[in-house]
């Protein structure tokens, strides 16, 4: 195969034009009106923490990707004639480590910011420090609830949608097209888990206690979680909502297939992968699942012509070749990374940490080639969730159809 | 896994030296007040990062020490000692955080409460041996977790999202910063638990407590009581890992269920066995490794760190298979023989 | 009444995938008279290489002898590379091989074959049995396997010469050697055989959990709870404590309000550990001697 150059791939996809080129506009580095540690006149040092090894380590990848990412900003000019330099360590999904990891970044390595550390009991480990050290905090990559604290951590923004506001379109769906289902919620017995049922319980209001019939946790060292699914059945449930990570929300798809149980299903964002999650449970005991999307997956054939998919596809031929085109990390990693340089981008020449909290609480209608066509990122001082919209889908055999509007859940 | 057989080393030579009326103070007093001597004077010399770095070494040291006194001292097996270190941090965080007590208060209190959890859970762990007492410690360290998720407990140990500790501050009359004041402050607890250890190994209990690892009943024939030394040492094993969970809480600012998960457990006994069992600095050595060699092992690769963590555990154990402690034993017995040997007689 | 039924079935079906595992385990310890954490890794590595085989278009059957003889093999291997110059080290040194040995197998799997879950054909096929979906013709089978290979073992450590031999050197290595038994070799056939028992487990479970790298992390918990209940020196001892952990820990999920969800695995293990102290050495474990 020949390797793609920069060129093919900007031809191949017209698209990634309109996003990368503001981006990549090489201008002659000059010298800097004021920045804070880390940058110099050529340069910008940004760290990073992400699960390289442990139980974890499936999302070491999404470390990798945003390294590669960056690496490509750096072929293309940097940002401002600065190159990225890029520190990512290993926290082994241990929040003490972080803490020591993340220390290590700020006081030995002096990096500008903190770019994207991945996972909720990790980043809730350091938000005291950053926030007490003025350390930007940016676009952490985990789905929790509280880091739309502009107030309380000023130093701290997310990035995705997070898992209470999906948890509660869930609600709203479920209210509007069977106002009298008995409703089955599986979590992980986890901070992600127990935001979407906060949200789910929060979206139903008062009807939650009489809809919500069965609350049934796993822990990820289950074997299986059949036993939760025939008590769902079993309870009389018509209402599937369910948030397990792939490996389980594969299990109980076969297993409400093997049952004969058919509930209106809806699968939340973390296990929607068609290549993760519904392959493994069998295509067609997935017809009529629903589900939210944000990013394009990248495994559905829906998106096989889309010039941000073209983009993505040649972007990972070149500068992530032994990346796995069907995790979705590598398609969270890119997308994360690219509202980072985006953020640098907005700085100028004025890089401060202020000015990066500002900036990056200044997006205006910035596009992901990955992001669903019509979601944009938007944050403002008082909004820190940069990416709020998702919009619904339906399986319907082969691949997911988009319905509807861009919805919002509105927490924060 | 059966009993460890191991002699206690520097403690019993130095006892040995004691007894046979050893001019005081012995080459080991000098090579100990010169380690405190640096440990003072260390963080003038350090970025605040590298102090923080050093006082999680000592508290790692300090958690490996209680397993020590349980497995290397009295052969009882353990598997789940996270589990204490996970109570006695979340001990000194409640307590901070839930009812603002002072965070010197919190370390008896987080020792206390561990000694009689231990205590209790050295009762039924009398009638296991080997393999099946180290099952019913590893279902501590597995339980753990989601004991402190469970909803029942959230009002105190705030669930999975966590607690977060406020760094004590230095006393106003020291010109030093947070990191410098807790380093010293561990440092001041640390050496006072392992002067108790050593005295307690040193003294009558001591005896009594290896001698019913290295022979049960031959120790029970003697008169000791081993039932009660067993579960007393399970008390204070828990008490010292306890007490470092608590120090832990303090240098992290942090805890949350996933920072006590069963690879806690498994780290802290590859410290100990990695250090030497039977061995008060080996604990020390242990805690340098569990927290260094991850480190190591992400700079050599980020892909494959868990290769490589395991690779440099095997060479590790393939040159020093009795631990740090036995190979420097191993080192001096070689070196002094030598040296006796050299004047030809 | 029926949920009662469901859940012990959904119980036997995870039981005999806890079941298998600590068989596994029950049979490396009577070999080497040791706990191999790395037994659920070694199981996992030997999978994805008869995944791997089946990718590259070799026929079930045959990726499956072809593993078990692999696996066989690097059993044996790893035990004359890694645990020989080991053997006269102190006991817990060799606990640090094994959690190396853990960790290089997990990461190893991850970097070659990633994380993303692989489906791993049945040989069973998973059409429901006995009119009803409570069990499927893979679950069906995989308890038949284990019943079968429970039988072999139970020959093979009784009524064979090799088997005594194993277990003399496993239990008496100093005994053994005096009566010509060669105890080295022993101790690596032991580990080829854990390791071969190990890949026909996983290539078993692996149908019904999926293959990911971290696919017997939580079932090794299970395996060797169930192996501990039912005594680490008898087989079938592990397989009725393998079945026993599953369906306690699905009745204790379903059955036990208000705590019973949340902390399912916590109440299993309660029950386990309660029950080794009327027991001490397990169900139906053999209290060892000792001379004093």
């Amino acid at each position: 195969m020949k390797q793609p150059t920069r060129r093919t791939i900007l031809s191949a996809a017209p698209a990634a034009l309109a996003f990368g080129a503001p981006l990549l506009s090489a201008r002659p580095a000059r010298a800097a009106k004021s920045s804070g540690p880390g940058v110099t006149d050529t340069t910008i040092k940004i760290g990073n923490t992400c699960f390289y090894s442990g139980p974890a380590s499936s999302y070491g990848t999404i470390g990798r990707a945003m390294a590669a990412y960056y690496k490509m900003v750096n072929e293309q000019g940097g940002v401002n004639g600065r190159k990225i330099i890029f520190i990512s360590y290993d926290d082994a999904y241990s929040p003490p480590k972080t803490v020591e990891m993340t220390r290590k970044l700020v006081e030995q390595d002096q990096v500008f910011l903190d770019a994207g550390p991945l996972g909720t009991p990790t980043n809730s480990a350091i938000w005291h420090y950053m926030n007490q050290h003025k350390v930007p905090q940016l676009f952490v990559s985990t789905g929790a609830t509280k880091w739309d604290d502009p107030k309380g951590h000023p130093w701290t923004i997310g990035w995705q949608p997070n898992y209470q506001s999906e948890g509660r379109i869930y609600a709203a769906y479920v209210l509007e097209h069977k106002p009298d289902g008995k409703i089955g919620v599986l979590y992980q017995d986890d901070d992600f888990g127990k935001d979407y049922l906060k949200g789910i319980v929060d979206g139903l209001g008062d009807k939650a206690a009489a809809m919500l019939k069965v609350k049934a946790s796993y822990e990820t060292t289950d074997a299986t979680v059949d036993s939760e699914i025939i008590g769902m059945k079993a309870a009389g449930c018509d209402v599937f909502i369910n948030t397990a990570i792939p490996k389980f929300a594969a299990q109980s798809i076969r297993k409400a297939a093997e049952l004969e149980w058919k509930p209106l299903h809806i699968l939340s964002s973390i296990g929607n992968s068609v290549a993760a999650t519904l392959q493994p449970a069998g295509l067609e005991n997935c017809k009529g699942i629903l589900s939210d999307f944000y990013l394009k997956d990248p495994t559905d054939p829906a998106w096989k012509d889309d010039p941000g998919y073209k983009w993505w596809v040649a972007f990972m031929d070149k500068y992530y070749p032994g990346g796995d085109k069907t995790d979705g990390g590598n398609v969270y990693g890119p997308s994360n990374a690219a509202t980072i340089v985006q953020v640098l981008q907005q700085c100028g020449d004025d890089l401060t940490r202020e000015n990066v909290m500002k900036q990056a609480a200044n997006l205006r209608d910035f596009r992901v080639p990955m992001l669903l066509p019509g979601i944009t990122i938007n944050t403002s001082p008082s909004d820190f969730a940069p990416v709020k919209q998702v919009q619904m889908g339906r399986f319907d055999g082969e691949r997911w159809r988009l319905f509807g509007p861009l919805l919002t859940g509105a927490v924060g | 896994m059966t009993t460890p057989q191991q002699d206690s080393g520097p403690i019993a030579a130095a006892f040995r030296a004691r007894a046979r009326g050893a001019a005081w103070p012995t080459p080991r007093h000098w090579l100990l007040a010169g380690a405190v001597a640096v440990a003072l004077v260390l963080p003038f010399f350090l970025q605040d990062f590298l102090v923080f770095q050093l006082t999680e070494v000592m508290i790692y040291g300090l958690a490996i020490l209680g397993l020590n006194l349980l497995t290397g001292f009295n052969g009882q097996f353990s598997v789940g000692h996270g589990a204490f270190y996970g109570l006695g941090a979340y001990v000194t965080a409640i307590l901070m955080s839930r009812y603002e007590v002072p965070y010197y208060w919190t370390l008896p209190a987080a020792g206390g409460i561990c000694f009689v959890v231990g205590f209790l859970f050295g009762l039924p762990a009398l009638r296991l041996e080997g393999l099946y007492l180290a099952l019913a410690t590893f279902a501590l360290a597995v339980a753990l977790p989601q004991v402190l998720k469970f909803h029942g407990l959230e009002a105190w140990t705030g669930g999975v999202q966590g607690i977060v500790v406020d760094q004590p501050d230095a006393p106003s009359f020291l010109p030093i910063g947070e990191d410098q004041w807790l380093y010293y402050f561990t440092l001041a607890v640390v050496l006072i638990m392992f002067a108790g250890a050593a005295n307690i190994v040193k003294s009558r209990t001591g005896r009594a407590i290896m001698a019913i690892r290295d022979h049960p009943l031959a120790a029970t024939a003697m008169g000791i009581n081993a039932p009660l030394y067993k579960t007393l040492t399970f008390g204070v094993s828990a008490l010292y890992t306890g007490v470092a969970g608590a120090l832990g809480a303090l240098a992290v600012q942090f805890v949350a269920p996933d920072s006590f998960g069963l690879f806690l457990s498994i780290y802290l006994l590859v410290g100990l066995i990695i250090g030497g069992m039977g061995s008060l600095p080996g604990c020390l050595f242990g805690g340098l490794f569990v927290l260094y060699v991850p480190n190591l092992a992400q700079e050599v690769s980020r892909g494959l760190a868990g290769v490589v963590y395991g690779v440099i555990m095997l060479l590790v154990i393939f040159v020093m298979p009795s631990g740090a402690a036995g190979f420097t034993r191993l080192v001096v017995a070689r070196l002094s023989r030598s040296g006796r040997r050299e004047p030809p007689s | 009444m029926q949920l009662l039924i469901q859940e012990v079935l959904a119980g036997l079906a995870n039981g005999a995938i806890y079941a298998l595992t600590a068989l596994a385990i029950v049979m490396v310890f009577q070999a080497i008279d040791h706990l191999n954490f790395a037994q659920g890794e070694m199981a996992t590595f030997s999978t994805f290489v008869a995944w791997q085989l089946i990718e590259w278009g070799v026929t079930y059957w045959a990726a499956f002898v072809l593993t078990v003889a692999l696996s066989f093999a690097g059993g044996i291997a790893i035990e004359r590379v890694l645990f020989r110059p080991l053997h006269k080290a102190p006991i817990l040194a060799l606990l640090v091989g094994f959690i190396a040995l853990f960790s290089i197998l997990n990461s190893g799997d991850g970097y070659i074959w990633n994380y993303t879950i692989k489906t791993f054909p049945t040989p069973f096929g998973t059409a429901p049995l006995f009119g009803s979906a409570l069990l499927d013709g893979h679950q069906a089978g995989m308890i038949g396997v284990t019943a079968v290979l429970l039988g072999l073992l139970y020959f093979f450590f009784r009524g064979t010469r090799l088997g005594l031999a194993m277990r003399a050197a496993a239990a008496n290595p100093e005994s053994a050697r005096l009566v010509g038994i060669r105890v080295g070799w022993m101790t690596a056939l032991g580990w080829g055989m854990a390791a071969a028992i190990g890949a026909v487990g996983g290539m078993l479970i692996a149908p019904i959990v999926f293959l990911d790298p971290n696919m017997m992390l939580g079932v090794l918990i299970y395996g060797f709870s169930g192996a501990v209940l039912g005594g680490l020196t008898s087989p079938g001892g592990a397989v009725f404590g393998g079945f026993a952990v599953g369906v306690i820990e699905s009745l204790a999920g379903t059955f036990i309000p208000y705590v019973g969800r949340d902390l399912n695995l916590t109440i299993a293990l309660l029950v386990i550990v309660a029950v080794l102290m009327v027991r001490p050495t397990g169900i139906f474990g053999r209290t060892v001697a000792s001379r004093v």
